[in-house]
Parts: structure tokens; C-alpha cells; sequence
């Protein structure tokens, strides 16, 4: 076991293309952390630099106390399973898992040994003589778990290693994966261009966006406390709303659109930056659970919209809605492989199965205050 | 779409099975008469009708083919000049075919346009140039005149097989190797060569088989018996008198054999080689 540490780490390919900028992360003893952006964003690169499969254009990368920018792949005492597992097809199962140890020459009955123990790990026993061709899927993607475990590595590297299984399994893979990191306890570097699957997994995670780290903190924090309009974006299903406001004089309310919402003290106590914004633009960012039913009856702060879409999901509905101000989009923060919750309507606000709400009818959702997020469109940057 | 399902004797005899059985018999049938020919005697092999089968049969062309026109010799030549050249080709063809289509180099595809063409190169246009080199260099009549442009002409096809199959093994699995310790020639023996294997039996079939039945350059450098190769050394049977047709057959029998036996053994590894790259699996 042992740390990762990326100091200042860039990665500009000879073609000039600048894939990883001034990257700096620690990765704590046993920590899973989890590098998530949109493609393209430099995260398995990022990845590939650590496996030591790229080379690190400037900067220091440690694992435990040791600077390794040139040392081997097969000396930084890593373990890597790629997103097409990457087993080998002539092998059976037992040969692949076992084929690093065979490399160090260890003893056969040991290899062995530890190939039945891994194999029992990951419920592989029974096919351990079968080739990877005959096995789903998911196995497949047990055996290139098993092929990382049995080495005993200080540092797991996983680039995507889900993405290739159906929707269903995924999810199960999610939570067996999250398991087995547990129990041998590994520190680990996970990349994914799923936030679900980065929220879920990880203990902390790192959102990356051309290059450069967005935000690196635990998964509730991302999700409450945005640093900026690509984090807050990007992170969340449904995605947040995000629209086009502005900031009264004496900053006690925001205008969106023809509407006008007054600020409780609480939000104009902890946003204390929106005062430098009185009478300027800003961009109001509002979850779809902070809508959460009707507003006619609550006091504080609401927002009307007209409902173009009602998707009744049992446990709650899903409202579209649209209100006479400009949905901001973040550049590049869309997943394209997530449903596009958003196109129905311009808005959506998750709320209670009960709520009177039809389509077609013009309905008041009350705000959470609390969970308002304001942001400067200039920069990007969240307003506190 | 109009669909009529074929029931009954229509499903068996359609235009492409009949298309099919009238290919095969184009081709089966001098394969066929080749092989009756061989055991039958002179005076029957030329009777009007043709004999279908030999009645009565013989077995004494094979034993002339070997004993009197030392058929033997011809088919150690062969085999020697075949292996040697299949197996240069091979290695040379994995390493070169790996470089192209692994490594990062410039003018890549230049130099794989090239290979091609060489590949489509007529042999008569150079075989006159070839001949006064062999024989400056003192080589002709020997082994090494066949083996060396045998390898050099097989080499680009071979080449350009085995960089397509190279290409269509992930590159994931040459990294999982690296990291799992393996260097750059446990990496290619231990994962890269076995999933190439469909790939090394094309080539090294096409190889063999261009080889085996080469013809110009065999009779061109080597003009001794003790280096003909089998080409050559059927075509010098009989006289100026007689063609000894059933002795030509059973020894054209005889060489057909050895091809025949690896296709049968690598079939499915040549036909897999033959439709990879075709589509990206």
C-alpha cells in the first residue's frame, strides 16, 4: 500500500497539444479516488502517466515516498485494468490471473496458491480453465480485476473499467468493485466519464475539464458546494439548472427572467460575495430537488414555470418546466451518454408523487433556499 | 419485398449451389484427371472415350517417377528451399510487420506503399539481372540462389498480413504486459505472437505454397539436377520422343501432397487470417 502524489504534472504531447496542466493530486494510503470529466478531458492521461505507459512532460510524480517520473511500468509496483480488459485470448483464466506472478518467476505451487485465492475473491473458481472467450461480460471483467488483485500492487489504476457492460451489470460491478477495493483496501485511481459512477464510487473525486482540475473533494461536497458552473453542471442527474439572473440593489433578491426572488437572510449571510454583485449579472443555479412542490401554501422564496413535461417515476416526478429567463449551458459539461433530462423543458425540478402538477398548466415551485448556488459568468467561479 | 420461402428439392438446387458445384468442378476436375492419370498406364491414359476411373490400375508410375527420374532429389530440393525460405520470411515478415504496425515512424506509409508494390513486382523483369548477379557472386546452383529471392519476394505480402494482424491486436494488452513485468520480446512471444498465429499461417501458407510451385527463377539459377526443385524437375521428364504423361502425373500427385496437408491442418486459421482486418472485431 502506499500513496500517490502528483506534483504540478503536465503532459504536452510533440504535436503541442497540451493534454494534462500543472495536474496536483494526493491520493491518501488505501484512498479511492476517482478522475472524472468529459472525453478528452486528460483524465486517462493522466491515468496512463501514473501507469508509467506516458511519459510526464514536467512535474513530480511519487508513489509512497519514491519520485518515479522514470521508472519502469513494471517497477512502480502498480496494477492497471483497462476499459477492453485486455485478457489475454490465448490464456485461460487461471494463466491470465496468473501471468504476472509466472513473469517474477515465482515458485508454481505458489502461483497457484494465489490464483485460487484471487479466483474465490472474485467467485472465478469454477472458470478458471475456461478461456476469456467463453466467459460474459461481466466475468471478463472480474478476470481483469483478478489480474490486478493477485499482483498485491500498492496502487490500483482503473481506466473505465465498466464501460463496456450493460447498464445492469454496471451497476452491480459498481458496488462489487467498491467491495473489493474495501476489503484489500489498495489505494486506487479510478477513471470514469460517468459521474454517477464517480459520486457512487469514490471516496474523493477529482472533475478534470480540458486539462485542468476542476475541484478534488469528497463526493457531497462536489455536489453542494461547486467551485464553478462546469463543476456544478457536471455533477448531478438531472443537472442542476442553471439561468441567467441578475442581482438587485442591496443584493436582497436575484431577478430571473420577469421573476423576482427574495433572498432569506440565511442565503445573503453565506453567499456574502453576492453583495459585490448588487446590480450585475450572475448566474443562479438551482438543483431540481431544491423545486420541491408547490410554493402556494409555503412562505419563501418561489419560482413559476409553465410544465411542459410531467415523468411520474413512483417515488417522485420529474417536472420540466420553462420560465422566461436563458438556461446557461457549461461548455463541454453534457455527457452524451446520459439521458438528456433537460430537453424536454428548460428546467427540472424534482418533486413529491402527490404534487397537483399537470402539463401544460403553470405551476409555483417553492425554492430551497439553501441549496441557491450563484455564480459569476465571467469566471465561472462560484460566488460565496 | 417479395420473399418466397424455397421448400422441399428448390431449397437443395438453387442458382447459387448450382453456381457453386459447376466452381468447384472447374477446379476439382484437372485436380481429378491428374489423379486417375497417375495410376493409369500410357496406352489407356490417351483411349478415346477418356477412362473416368483406372481399370486397371497401376502404381508403377510412382515407382518410375522415383527411381528413374530422381523425383527424390527434386523433392528434397524443394523442401529445403521452401522451409528455409518460409521460416526467413516469417521472422523477418513478424518483426518488420510489428515495427510498421506498432512503432511511430515517418514515412510509414510510404515505405507500406512501396512493400506493395514490390510485392506486385513482375519476377520475369528482373529475373536477367538477377541471373548475372547470381553469377558474378558465384551462387548459381546452389540453395541460397533460390532461398534469398524466394524470401525477398515473399517478404511485402507477408508483411503487409502480418501488420494488419498486429494492428488488430489492442494495444491494452502489449501495456497490461509491460506493467505486468513482461520485456519487449516476452511480449511479443508470450501475447502478440499466439493471437497472430492465424495470421503467421496465412502468410506462412502463401509463402510456402509461391515457393513450392515457383518455376522461372528455379530453372533460371539452377540448372544441375542435385539443386532443381520439383517446378523444374517435372518439366524435364522425358524425352524428346516420349512425354511420360502418367509419370508426370503421379510425381505432380506427389507434390501436390505437402500443400495439401497444411491448408487441410490450418484451414480455419487460414480463412480466419484471409477475412481479418475486414472487419474491425
Amino acid at each position: 500500500m502506499a500513496t500517490v502524489s502528483l506534483e504540478q504534472v503536465n503532459k504536452v504531447y510533440p504535436n503541442g497539444f497540451h493534454a494534462v496542466h500543472d495536474l496536483s493530486l494526493d491520493i491518501a494510503d488505501g484512498e479511492f479516488m476517482v478522475l472524472v470529466g468529459p472525453s478528452g478531458c486528460g483524465k486517462t492521461t493522466a491515468l496512463r502517466m501514473v501507469a508509467g505507459l506516458e511519459d510526464i512532460s514536467s512535474g513530480t510524480l511519487k508513489i509512497g515516498t519514491r519520485t518515479v517520473n522514470d521508472v519502469t511500468p513494471k517497477d512502480r509496483d502498480i496494477a492497471m485494468v483497462f476499459q477492453n480488459y485486455a485478457l489475454y485470448p490465448h490464456m485461460t483464466v487461471a494463466e491470465n490471473i496468473g501471468f504476472a506472478l509466472k513473469l517474477r518467476k515465482m515458485p508454481k505451487t505458489d502461483i497457484e496458491a494465489r490464483v485460487k485465492e484471487t479466483a474465490e475473491i472474485l467467485g472465478l473458481t469454477e472458470w478458471l480453465n475456461r478461456k476469456p472467450g467463453q466467459l460474459s461480460g461481466g466475468q471478463r471483467q472480474r478476470v481483469a480485476m483478478g489480474r490486478a488483485i493477485v499482483r498485491e500492487p500498492s496502487v490500483f489504476l482503473m481506466d473505465e473499467p465498466l464501460s463496456n457492460l450493460d447498464a445492469k451489470l454496471r451497476v452491480q460491478m459498481r458496488a462489487e468493485v467498491s467491495r473489493i477495493q474495501r476489503r484489500i483496501n489498495v489505494s486506487t485511481i479510478y477513471v470514469t466519464h460517468d459521474q454517477i459512477e464517480a459520486m457512487t464510487m469514490g471516496d474523493r473525486v477529482a472533475v478534470m475539464r480540458a486539462g485542468l482540475l476542476q475541484q478534488c473533494d469528497n463526493p457531497q461536497v462536489l455536489y453542494d458546494h461547486p467551485d464553478n458552473l462546469f463543476v456544478a453542471a457536471f455533477i448531478g442527474s438531472p443537472a442542476m439548472n442553471l439561468y441567467e439572473a441578475s442581482v438587485t440593489e442591496g443584493a436582497a433578491a436575484v431577478r430571473v427572467g420577469s421573476q423576482q426572488i427574495d433572498l432569506p437572510a440565511s442565503v445573503t449571510t453565506a453567499h456574502s460575495g453576492l453583495a459585490a454583485f448588487a446590480g450585475k449579472r450572475i448566474v443562479l443555479g438551482l438543483r431540481p430537488e431544491h423545486l420541491p412542490a408547490s410554493g402556494d401554501a409555503r412562505p419563501g422564496p418561489t419560482l413559476t414555470g409553465d410544465v411542459d413535461l410531467v415523468e411520474a417515476l413512483g417515488s417522485e416526478l420529474m417536472v420540466h418546466f420553462t420560465i422566461d429567463a436563458k438556461r446557461v449551458q457549461a461548455e463541454g459539461a453534457h455527457d452524451p451518454d446520459a439521458e438528456d433530462v433537460a430537453a424536454a423543458g428548460e428546467g427540472v425540478a424534482r418533486v413529491d408523487p402527490r404534487a397537483p402538477v399537470k402539463a401544460g398548466e403553470r405551476f409555483t415551485f417553492a425554492i430551497d433556499a439553501d441549496g441557491m448556488q450563484f455564480f459569476d459568468p465571467e469566471t465561472g467561479l462560484a460566488i460565496w | 419485398m417479395r420473399t418466397r420461402k424455397r421448400t422441399g428439392w428448390r431449397r437443395i438446387v438453387n442458382g447459387v449451389n448450382i453456381a457453386g458445384l459447376i466452381s468447384v468442378l472447374f477446379i476439382a476436375l484437372p485436380l481429378y484427371w491428374m489423379t486417375i492419370g497417375s495410376f493409369e498406364t500410357p496406352a489407356n491414359l490417351a483411349s478415346s472415350p477418356p477412362q473416368w476411373f483406372p481399370v486397371p490400375g497401376t502404381t508403377a508410375n510412382y515407382s518410375t517417377a522415383f527411381s528413374q527420374y530422381h523425383f527424390w532429389i527434386f523433392f528434397r530440393n524443394s523442401l529445403i528451399v521452401t522451409i528455409i525460405a518460409t521460416a526467413l520470411v516469417l521472422a523477418l515478415g513478424t518483426l518488420a510487420g510489428y515495427a510498421l504496425g506498432r512503432t511511430p515512424m515517418r514515412g510509414k506509409f510510404s515505405l507500406l506503399v512501396v512493400l506493395l508494390m514490390i510485392s506486385v513486382f513482375p519476377e520475369i523483369a528482373i529475373i536477367a539481372p538477377l541471373y548475372l548477379l547470381m553469377r558474378e557472386i558465384g551462387w548459381l546452383n546452389s540453395y541460397q540462389a533460390l532461398i534469398l529471392p524466394y524470401t525477398a519476394f515473399n517478404l511485402p505480402f507477408a508483411i503487409w498480413i502480418l501488420r494488419n494482424y498486429f494492428l488488430g491486436i489492442p494495444k491494452e494488452m502489449e501495456e497490461t504486459g509491460r506493467i505486468d513485468g513482461a520485456g519487449p520480446l516476452r511480449t511479443m512471444w508470450s501475447i502478440v505472437l499466439p493471437q497472430a498465429l492465424p495470421g503467421l499461417f496465412t502468410a506462412g501458407i502463401f509463402c510456402f505454397t509461391a515457393c513450392w510451385t515457383e518455376f522461372l527463377m528455379a530453372l533460371t539459377f539452377n540448372a544441375q539436377t542435385n539443386f532443381q526443385t520439383i517446378p523444374v524437375g517435372i518439366a524435364t521428364f522425358g524425352t524428346q520422343d516420349i512425354t511420360p504423361f502418367p509419370t508426370i502425373f503421379a510425381a505432380s500427385v506427389v507434390a501436390v501432397i505437402p500443400i495439401g496437408i497444411l491448408v487441410f491442418i490450418f484451414r480455419k486459421f487460414v480463412i480466419s487470417g484471409l477475412t481479418s482486418g475486414a472487419v474491425k472485431g
